[in-house]
């Protein structure tokens, strides 16, 4: 096996309810899977369980082929797992710097004695990692509050492969931008690629899918009802997928 | 490799910038302009208008009066800062200051009584109550981020426990007893100069009757200008500092990054009690007496200061810098009024009318800016 990220038999239960069943899904480095499906199919708890916000009744998660241990998000940010989530989790009122070392803040010493906050060099690693993402930020002495929405996704993003995200998972990165700065978020989703980061998107935009990812999956009432390549599939087939038309025919 | 790249791209945002409506980028400018400055033109403004008004407000020894009564409102405004960034608020630090002088004096006399120096016995009766003044912020700290109490509610709670243990204390009358030398301290200046141009550090020279001796700078004015710089740099250069403003600029982006977030909170309370309890010792060296309500009338010149400083209420903002012109701006009115024999409920009026203002200019510039 050569996926980066593997899911096994996830399985996860709300009471009565079953949000996850048994879903195995695989993710190789440099590839961007979408995970698609309706409102409850089960995406986001899906998500929250290879993130660490929830733990899986069943199933385990694999990273490099080894078996990991999620139980909370910290864990899957040792693993290398990254979530950008929609609210981007930035602090507004602080610079580009402060906000990818917020809570790693390099310091140096000042006069021998005193820790002082290096700001200066957390910029210019800032400026590093956005180089390297080919992202342009006027002035990473402004603060957040200041910056388009595709900036600040920009710069969430710059966080987490500053922090060595092997696996990104961003959850509708798309959703609150206008159309310029949408394909400035997916260009530079495809730069991730190229530097072979896995992602998993979760989107309701069927043309983000169609223009980023390398494959699809498609939930729906927590079961995995369908995988596809995404240049061998059509919108109308997905579609088929989500709302449940289509699979009649094939999977009974 | 940065420098080769930055340039370009810099350069076309700030084309598309100066493309736009050149009446709204004139306005912005202003507004640019004005809304970090327009506390310090206002104090300048303020103290020209006093230096007029009443005779003999331009002097040095008005300005050293005026950072000698301000000390309190300086030492209460940084600790309500703290606590303000974060998004929260310290109703108790008036009556924890208040209680401070009480435990303080209390404490000394003890200690003198045991047959102590004078001069140890203040040193640790203030050590101990620093440590003792604490308390009331850990308790605050831990409602607030513990258990969830609102700021204003756990806070305010704790301002009536403070009340009413500093009244059981003294049962209802003044804390007195300190040794004369803390009130040569508390009065004290730092450099005496003598007409014939001898200097003493501390100590008065003793000259004949008539001779004025030139007085520089009150030893209490000293010492806070350095817990308040040292705080200052708390707030703007170390971890914990930054970990402030991330709370207060978003809890949620806090909590994700890892920031112990309850603990930060805590300490935030904790420095808001120690630096109350700090203007509490000095409330007893400089008046020799400490009451329950020695601080009361502070809590709005505090929290007026910081706010006229810039800072919002919904956290995230504020630094010490601006904190101390809000103190002074408050300051500078009340020694202008006092000396223009003006009764001080002016003051009040004045107090609640610019901090009124400051909240409405600080909206429209951020609008504007």
């Amino acid at each position: 096996m050569d996926y980066l990220l593997e899911t096994r038999n996830i399985t996860k239960r709300f009471g009565g309810l079953t949000a996850v069943d048994h879903v195995s899904l695989g993710l190789r480095a440099g590839e961007a899977l979408a995970v698609l499906g309706d409102n409850g199919a089960g995406k986001s708890t899906l998500i929250k369980i290879i993130s660490g916000v929830h733990k899986p009744d069943e199933g385990e998660i694999y990273m490099g082929g080894k078996l990991a241990r999620i139980e909370s998000p910290m864990d899957a940010l040792a693993e290398g797992i990254e979530t950008i989530y929609q609210d981007l989790a930035l602090a507004e009122n602080l610079d580009v710097g402060a906000n990818i070392f917020l809570g790693r803040e390099r310091m140096r010493r000042s006069l021998g004695i005193l820790k002082v906050l290096d700001d200066q060099s957390m910029r210019e690693e800032a400026q590093k990692v956005l180089d390297r993402l080919d992202i342009h930020i006027p002035s990473l002495k402004k603060t957040i509050r200041t910056l388009s929405g595709g900036q600040r996704q920009a710069v969430a993003i710059s966080r987490s492969i500053y922090w060595d995200a092997k696996v990104l998972i961003m959850d509708e990165p798309t959703a609150a931008l206008g159309v310029a700065e949408q394909k400035k978020v997916l260009n530079l989703v495809r730069t991730l690629k190229d530097q072979g980061i896995g992602i998993i998107i979760i989107s309701h935009q069927m043309y983000d899918v169609f223009e980023v990812a390398d494959r699809l999956a498609v939930m729906r009432r927590g079961i995995l009802v369908g995988e596809r390549i995404v240049k061998d599939t059509t919108a109308d087939e997905v579609v088929g997928l989500i709302v449940g038309s289509e699979t009649v025919g094939k999977e009974r | 490799m940065r420098h080769a790249n930055s340039p370009a791209p810099r350069a076309a945002y700030d084309g598309k910038a100066s493309g736009g409506n050149d009446l709204a980028a004139r306005g912005k400018g202003f507004a640019a302009f004005f809304g970090g400055r327009w506390v310090l033109i206002f104090l300048v403004l303020e103290t020209v208008y006093f230096c007029f008004r009443s005779e003999g407000f331009a002097n040095l020894n008005s300005l050293q009066i005026l950072l000698f009564y301000g000390v309190l409102v300086f030492l209460l405004a940084t600790a309500e800062l703290f606590v303000i960034v974060t998004g929260g608020i310290d109703l108790s630090v008036g009556y924890v200051l208040g209680f401070a002088s009480i435990v303080s004096i209390k404490i000394i006399e003890k200690l003198i009584a045991m047959g102590l120096d004078p001069g140890i016995a203040l040193l640790i009766g203030a050590a101990a109550t620093l440590v003792i003044g604490i308390l009331p912020g850990l308790v605050n700290g831990a409602l607030v981020a513990y258990l969830n109490v609102p700021p204003f509610i756990a806070t305010f709670s704790m301002l009536g426990v403070c009340h009413g243990i500093s009244e059981l204390i003294i049962n209802g009358v003044y804390a007195m007893g300190l040794p004369k030398l803390a009130s040569d301290i508390g009065s004290g200046h730092l450099l005496y100069i003598a007409p014939g141009g001898a200097a003493t550090l501390f100590q008065k020279p003793v000259v004949e009757r008539g001779v004025s001796v030139l007085e520089i700078v009150p030893n209490i004015v000293v010492v806070t200008a350095i817990v308040v710089g040292i705080f200052a740099f708390v707030l703007a250069r170390s971890r914990f500092g930054r970990h402030v403003y991330a709370i207060g600029g978003s809890m949620d982006a806090a909590l994700r990054a890892g920031i112990p977030v309850k603990r930060r909170i805590l300490g935030v309370y904790a420095t808001s009690s120690f630096l109350a309890s700090l203007g509490g010792i000095v409330y007893a060296f400089m008046y020799v007496s400490g009451k329950a309500d020695a601080g009361a009338s502070l809590l709005l010149d505090a929290i007026a200061a910081v706010v006229i400083g810039g800072a919002s209420m919904f956290g995230g903002s504020g630094t010490v810098g601006r904190t101390m012109l809000g103190a002074l701006i408050i300051a500078v009115l009340d020694l202008g009024l006092r000396m223009s024999g003006t009764p001080t409920f002016d003051k009040y009026i004045l107090v609640g009318v610019i901090l009124i203002i400051a909240v409405i200019m600080e909206r429209y510039m951020q609008e504007k800016a």
